[in-house]
């Protein structure tokens, strides 16, 4: 279980990401964050986001055009 | 084997230093949000509030149109002569009334293109600007636009960096931050 959640379905660019970096700002390091988005672009924009901030992405899957994305504060 | 004798293979290469890793992280972006059309504002408040987001230090320096976004929304007309007031009764400033540079067509093109963001949940310029706020963006009024168009400090919204000139902003870019035109 995440150390906290954000709903970003139905979002669209840039705010998936925005709203992700200010959940995990409120996390100390090593805690962990569960995004769920429905973006497409999200996939690629979460990754980019991963390796410029250095928070690891620990775990990615997709449902029925649904995003999940598990992160590690660095 | 000696140092001359070794083979030249990309680890044995010296790194640029450009390409340390988090450098261009550390040095970050400095933007120039020059126009006050509402597609371009919407483009310039994207990538400041998603360069906030990716950590990166960023500076957006507002001059001449772009000056006009960052009146505070409330304020009607600015400046001190006539033709400064006139100007800014030909042109509303503040976020919210940014004109369409192409199909502006009276105001129905922004009512569409407004509509259009609601129904696809994309966030407007305004809120956009907030969040770069939020994520330590800083947004550098340009003080030759503010003495043109009779813009005071008082006129533009809250938490803006101290008005400057030209030259802070090439600083930005000698100490290795990205520059970006928009």
């Amino acid at each position: 279980m995440a150390d906290q959640q954000v709903d970003a379905r139905g979002l669209n660019c840039p705010m998936p990401i925005v709203r992700t970096a200010q959940a995990v700002k409120a996390l100390a390091s090593g805690q962990t964050v569960e995004v769920l988005a429905t973006d497409p672009g999200s996939v690629k924009d979460f990754a980019a986001w991963s390796k410029t901030t250095g928070n690891e992405m620990i775990e990615q899957t997709s449902d029925g055009g649904v995003f999940r994305f598990v992160l590690k504060k660095k | 084997m000696t140092i001359a004798e070794a083979p030249v293979t990309p680890e044995t290469l010296p790194v640029p230093e450009q390409a340390a890793e988090g450098a261009t992280r550390q040095q970050g972006l400095a933007m120039i949000c020059y126009s006050g059309d509402l597609e371009k504002t919407w483009a310039a408040m994207i990538l400041a509030s998603t360069a906030g987001a990716m950590g990166m230090p960023t500076k957006v320096f507002v001059t001449f149109w772009g000056l006009q976004t960052f009146v505070k929304p409330e304020k009607r007309i600015t400046g001190e002569n006539w033709m400064q007031k006139m100007m800014s009764m030909m042109s509303r400033p503040g976020i919210a009334h940014r004109k369409l540079s192409k199909m502006n067509f009276l105001g129905m093109g922004p009512w569409m293109m407004r509509k259009l963001a609601k129904q696809y949940n994309v966030s407007s310029p305004a809120e956009l600007m907030e969040m770069a706020q939020l994520m330590g963006v800083e947004f550098i009024p340009c003080q030759m636009t503010m003495d043109m168009f009779g813009i005071k400090r008082e006129d533009l919204i809250d938490g803006m960096g101290d008005p400057v000139g030209a030259a802070t902003y090439l600083g930005f870019v000698a100490d290795g931050a990205s520059p970006i035109f928009i």
